[in-house]
This record gives C-alpha cells, structure tokens and sequence, in this order.
C-alpha cells in the first residue's frame, strides 16, 4: 500500500529534532526507516511529521575504550560488520548482528531505531538487555540514561517519551577471557527469530560467573532468564550444567502461540538455543 | 517538497510528496521502470537499488531521504552497446524466467561482486536470501553470480564453495 501522507523535517542538530518532536502531537522519528516504513506502508502508523536523523553525523559513530563499545543511534549493521575492532571488543554483539535481517536492509537499518521500535524478536534489543547496555536519550527536559532492563515495556513499547530520541547505546567492556554464545533458530536466512539465546559468562577456577542469558523471540519483550543464571552461576559449564540449563529455559518461558508455532514447540525451542549457545561457549573456552 | 539527487550520473530534481519512495519517484517521476516494485514493505528486494553504492530497498526510502545521493538503477548498470559481463552471465547461465526479480538480483549482485569479488556459494546466498524468485529456484542466479566474479577482479579459477552447482 501507499504511505499515507505526513510532512517531513530534516533537522541540522539533535536540539533542533528534540524541539520539531516537543512541537508535534504525533510526529515520529526516522533513522534508517527500515522497520517504520513497512508500518506505515501497511497504515500501522500514520504520524503527521516525521523528524528525519540522517544530517546528525555524530551519532555514527563507534567508540571502543577500556570502558566498553559505544554505538551512536545511527551506526548501521553493516558498519557493526565492517568494523574489525568488535570481533575482539564484543564478538556476542558481531554474532548477534550477523543474524539481522538481509544485505539491503542492514545497509539502512540502525542500532537506535532497532532498539527504539522495540520488536520483541529482533536481535538488538535482545542483545541490549542480555548485555547490561546503557541507552542515553535526550528529549525536551534534557539527557538521560536508561538502563536496559528498565527500557522494554512491551510489543513496540519503550520508556522513550514522545519527544525523546537514543543518541547513544553504551556496552560495558567485554573481558577477552569471557564466554559467550550466540543461536538462533527463523525458518529462512534473515527472517525474524523464532526463537535465539544470547548467552556469556565469565569464569574463576573453571567455575561460570556472572552469568547472563538473553531470549529472544518467545514473550512480548526480550527477557533475561534468571533461573537460567543460577543454574549456571558457581558450576562448570559441563554437559550435566547445559542440560539443567536447557530444562530451566524452557521453564522459565511462557511464550506466545501463532501462525508460526505453537507455544509448546517454542518453549522446547529456546531450550534448544540455550543449550546449543552454551555448547559454543564451552567450546570457545577449549579451543580459544 | 524538492529533492536534489543524482541518478545513473545525471542530476536530478524532482517535487515530490515526502510520502513518495524512492522506487515510486524513480518509476513515475523519472520513467526509470527498470526497478520493479513486488512487495513494497521491505521483503521481496525486486526494487534493490544502488544509493552512495550500497544496495538498498528503493521501497523502504523516501525519494525525499535520497537529497544529496548518488542512485544507480539497474540501466545505470546496462551498456549500450550490448550486454554486460554479468548480464551476459545471467542470459549463459538461465538465470532468469519471468524476469520480474532481475532488475533486483542484478543490483544486488553488482554490489556484492564489487565489494566481494571473491565470494563464494554460501556468501552470495546469504546475500540473494534478501531477494524473491519464483521462477528459478536460484541455482542458476548463484551460477551466474559465481562466474562473474572474474569481471569484477575476482580471481580466475575460484572453487565456489562447493553449493553453487546442482
């Protein structure tokens, strides 16, 4: 379908897009306009303006330090994939993007409008929350800082209000001795996930710490698994601890029957994700 | 609302209604109706066009978003005078039936091949994932990928991965 009609801004600063969305009741921002245009073709969305990001260049940026890897909103996929630094920096989030939608749309889409629309089986919000990300906005009464756990409410549903915009999403430094994980299951290449599983871990005298599992694609939001952390936490990651991990996965979660699959198939399948992220990670442990 | 862009080389400006996309303008306002449009929400990638090189859904861009940019289209990807090499790969291979996906299969490739000329098999589906055939069952499009690679650099001889032939 057509779009239906809206006016158009392209501000030149953050302010300036700040100040076009404080003064519209239903004006939307546009990044990479890979997820919005689709609703708008289908009339799932109808604003009046929509505030274009593309001449605010700072936020392209990917900074690496010891403090971690931050991503301005508008860095792309294909700039997370070109950027040789983040195998070592944060290899969860390289695998992670690896698994984003086709060719064409990781040369627009971004990590901001990713995180900001939110959709509950796509990857970087999953990775956001698995990670302990910080997600810095500005709006009309000024920046915050929005931790990740704090930032998904639902389906298309976030903290972010009307007039606020992700300038930045913050990922706190990743230790080379970690491991990590990464599985997801979508019955073509680029598809949305059905089911995936972020995990990593830390270890002391071969002992998983600081454990952190993500799901993806079986509730109404990107969840943590808690119960599947503290199976893990204090045990060697040995195949008595992945198959405990398996069953609490698939315990903990309560997901969603459709068209695609039927909740008790998706409950068996994030089962199967964890258990085959650990796998990679006890692997990685050996072999790296 | 204006816009100012390049298309296929030659400057373009054209009063569109930010509503527009990018494939639409490219059809209806400047008659380049070699990009076709299938799904238009982002699935199908019949309308894949170049924008500053990268392939991207003409139908997921506003013509408005494209101010300042270099498009190419696939007749900016055509020679007068006769076929190009992957043109001509896809014509050896049978790459085509009905021909609807082409204009999106032969921009994508391009920017594959001018990227990665050296892809192999299970690179160039992983890209063409991102692109509908109904007709072809793909293994023909991959082939004719595949032998393109030498007229974009790639090195002569390349095993192709060892799933690029039926």
């Amino acid at each position: 379908m057509k779009m239906p009609p809206f006016d158009y801004a392209c501000p030149a600063t953050v302010a300036e897009a700040v100040a076009l969305l404080a003064g519209h009741d239903d004006a939307k921002v546009i990044a990479g306009g890979q997820s919005l245009v689709p609703m708008l073709a289908f009339r799932l969305a109808a604003p009046g303006l929509l505030v274009d990001l593309r001449k605010l260049s700072d936020l392209r940026r990917i900074d690496i330090s010891d403090k971690g890897v931050v991503l301005g909103a508008l860095v792309r996929w294909c700039d997370i994939l070109a950027d040789a630094r983040l195998s070592h920096a944060h290899p969860l989030l390289v695998a992670a993007v690896e698994h984003v939608a086709h060719y064409q749309i990781r040369n627009r889409g971004t990590v901001g409008g990713s995180v900001a629309h939110a959709d509950p089986a796509a990857e970087m919000p999953g990775i956001v929350l698995a990670c302990d990300a910080q997600i810095a906005t500005v709006g009309k009464s000024g920046p915050r800082v929005i931790p990740a756990e704090k930032f998904f409410l639902g389906p298309l549903m976030t903290v972010l209000a009307a007039d606020e915009i992700i300038v930045e999403i913050a990922l706190p430094a990743w230790p080379a001795s970690r491991r990590w994980g990464f599985q997801e299951f979508a019955r073509r290449r680029g598809d949305f996930a059905m089911a995936a599983a972020a995990v990593w871990y830390d270890e002391d005298q071969g002992r998983a710490r600081n454990a952190h599992v993500g799901a993806i694609g079986i509730s109404d939001r990107p969840l943590r698994l808690p119960a599947v952390e503290a199976v893990l936490n204090g045990h060697a990651i040995d195949e008595a601890a992945i198959a405990q991990a398996e069953a609490a996965a698939s315990a903990a979660v309560d997901p969603p029957e459709d068209i695609h699959a039927s909740a008790a198939y998706r409950r068996a399948l994030i089962g199967t994700m964890v258990e085959r992220a650990l796998r990679d990670a006890a692997q990685r442990a050996r072999g790296t | 609302m204006r816009a100012k862009f390049k298309v296929n080389g030659k400057d373009v400006e054209v009063e569109v209604e930010p509503r527009l996309t990018l494939a639409d303008c490219l059809r209806h306002h400047l008659r380049l109706t070699g990009t076709h449009v299938g799904c238009e929400h982002g699935i199908c990638g019949a309308c894949t066009v170049l924008v500053d090189g990268a392939a991207v859904r003409a139908c997921l861009m506003l013509a408005v978003q494209a101010e300042g940019s270099e498009v190419v289209t696939v007749e900016g990807l055509s020679l007068e005078e006769g076929l190009t090499p992957l043109q001509a790969s896809f014509r050896r291979h049978h790459a085509l039936q009905c021909g609807f996906c082409t204009p999106g299969m032969i921009t994508t490739a391009h920017a594959l091949l001018s990227e990665e000329p050296d892809c192999d098999a299970d690179r160039v589906r992983e890209v063409l994932s991102g692109n509908l055939c109904r007709c072809t069952g793909y293994i023909p499009i991959v082939e004719a990928v595949l032998d393109a690679r030498p007229a974009y650099g790639g090195r002569e001889g390349l095993k192709d991965g060892g799933k690029g032939h039926s």
